[in-house]
């Protein structure tokens, strides 16, 4: 399945009526026009910033800190999660724990984590995989243990062994589960790594939206916060290109046909 | 070779009422032979065969399989689940789901793997849909794929539950003799549940007929027709109209219909 194949062109027209309000409006209304540049010269200057290659260093020390984390994150939690899906015990042992820390807003652990790793790379990847972990675990635990028992007592039935078992049955069958707690914890990771920039850094995306606000670079603060969300955009895609093709039959199996 | 022995289970209902679904089941199975199972819905004919297949702990009573007791799921014994749709893998083709079970025991060589599944796959009439998903194929074949998953095994001892619930007459005929032809060249021993009194008495040495829940054997019926069995002459044999009229009295009386 090709990604332009997957672009909503149906909700262009939406799309180029709000750049549109927005470029019209900051033209013509000199108060809008003060907070908001016209999108026009916001893309100017992301070509001028992108050129320059003064924003490429953020993206590049961002993106850096956005895959440490969330691949840290990925494996620890997802681990985690078959441990704790598949035994019982281990999951009571634990699940007092978890539902503490969850409901934490994720943010809060920026202050431990400063006073643990310092205010470098370590802290920010920490502080990244720390969020990024809960949606994979939860869902992890969720997949394993709502596998239909009948799909268990086959695998028993057939005798495999526990190895067999875990890799052929467990395995796939929760990981339309798995890929749903990577898919939600994709948007997560890139907003820890930006909010933990912008409390204590000298690069990567966050430390240079608020440097540029507090320069008082409008147009280049603007230009830098379309990149994020392209970014955030071009991350999903092909987030949901990967899971198009490797979880085909999840996505054949849920489809809807539909009515004309 | 297969004994029950006073087997009961009973189960704790979440309103915390106990539900006793089989209660003082006892029975032998030899070697060879075919054996059926009728009852009314829901008197546990399901959790019967569970019990024996070792994926359930009985309440009370033994399973022996071979004189030996059975605490697990048993080598050379196989379960087909009633539910066979939740039994497939939804990730793996048609042909990936058969071969899956010969995979495991690596006795074999790829290639006989191979040729193996697909001798199973045409036996259950699924020639041309072996690269095709589970859920695109309709009930009947998915029923059928998982019939081929559990003789392609070769097990001794197969225990079905209600296999041929959703197949039309036809299909369900053609199936019928095929399951025979099989049982007769891999001598295998079969333990048949069914709701189709005609289909007990058509395929079996012996019916069993189980009492509403809890419940017990009520009687065991020899089926003395003889072998091979044709669809047509063997139903119209007065002995099989006599097998199946008294078949049909016993569980009437249990349904108390008249
Ligand atoms: N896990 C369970 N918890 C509580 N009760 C159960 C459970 N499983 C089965 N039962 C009860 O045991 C009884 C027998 O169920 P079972 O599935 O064995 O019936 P069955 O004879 O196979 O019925 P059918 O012909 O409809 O398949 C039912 O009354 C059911 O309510
Ligand atoms: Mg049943």
């Amino acid at each position: 399945m090709s990604i332009a194949g997957q672009i909503p062109w149906k909700g262009l027209p939406v799309l180029a009526a709000g750049l549109g309000l927005w470029e019209l409006s900051s033209r013509f209304f000199p108060l809008v026009g003060n907070y908001f540049p016209p999108a026009t010269e916001v893309f100017v200057t992301l070509a001028a910033i992108v050129g320059s290659g003064e924003i490429l260093l953020h993206a590049a020390a961002s993106l850096a800190r956005f895959v440490e984390g969330y691949a840290l994150a990925a494996t620890i939690a997802v681990s985690a999660g078959l441990c704790l899906g598949l035994w019982r015990p281990l999951y009571m042992l634990f699940e007092p724990l978890i539902e503490l820390l969850r409901p934490m807003p994720s943010p809060a652990t920026i202050p431990i984590a400063i006073l643990f790793l310092g205010i470098g790379d370590e802290m920010k990847v920490a502080v990244t995989a720390y969020a990024c972990s809960w949606p994979i675990l939860l869902n992890t635990i969720d997949g394993v243990r709502s596998i239909d028992p009948v799909l268990m007592n086959t695998a028993a039935t057939f005798r495999l062994n526990p190895w067999e078992r875990f890799w052929k049955v467990t395995l796939p069958a929760a990981s339309p589960q798995i890929v749903t707690g990577l898919r939600v914890s994709l948007a997560i990771a890139l907003i820890l790594v930006t909010t933990s920039e912008m409390i204590v850094s000298n690069d990567g995306l966050g430390f240079y939206v608020l440097d540029l606000q507090r320069s008082f670079r409008i147009r280049e603060m603007y230009a830098a916060i379309v990149a994020l969300a392209m970014i955030g955009y071009a991350l999903n895609r092909l987030f949901v290109a990967v899971d198009d093709w490797v979880m085909a039959w999840h996505k054949g199996l849920t489809r809807k046909e539909e009515i004309p | 070779m297969l004994e029950v022995r006073a087997l009961k289970k009973e189960f704790q209902a979440l309103s915390g009422q106990p539900v006793v679904a089989v209660e003082d089941f006892s029975f032998r199975v030899e070697a060879g032979q075919f054996v059926s199972i009728v009852g009314p819905s829901g008197c546990g004919k399901s959790t019967l065969l569970q019990c024996i297949a070792g994926l359930s702990p009985p309440t009370a009573g033994r399973v022996l399989l071979h004189g030996r007791a059975v605490t697990g799921p048993p080598e050379g014994l196989i379960l087909l689940f009633q539910e066979y749709n939740k039994s497939l893998m939804a990730w793996r083709t048609v042909f990936k789901n058969v071969r899956f079970v010969l995979e495991n025991p690596a006795n074999m060589k790829r290639s006989e793997i191979d040729a193996e599944t697909q001798r199973f796959i045409e036996l259950a009439g699924l020639k041309g849909f072996e690269s095709h998903y589970p859920w695109e194929l309709s009930g009947g074949m998915q029923q059928r794929v998982a019939i081929a998953r559990a003789l392609a095994r070769r097990p001794e001892v197969l225990l079905m539950d209600e296999p041929f619930g959703s197949l039309d007459a036809l299909t369900r005929m053609e199936l019928e003799d095929t399951l025979l032809r099989l049982w007769e060249s891999l001598h295998a021993t079969i333990l048949f549940v069914t709701h189709d009194i005609e289909e007990a008495v058509y395929l079996s040495d012996r019916v069993c007929v189980l009492s509403g829940r809890p419940s017990r054997l009520l009687e065991e019926i020899a089926v003395k027709l003889e072998r091979p069995r044709n669809q047509l002459s063997t139903r119209e044999d007065p002995g099989f109209i006599q097998t199946r009229h008294r078949i049909f009295k016993l569980i009437s009386k249990e349904l108390a219909v008249p």
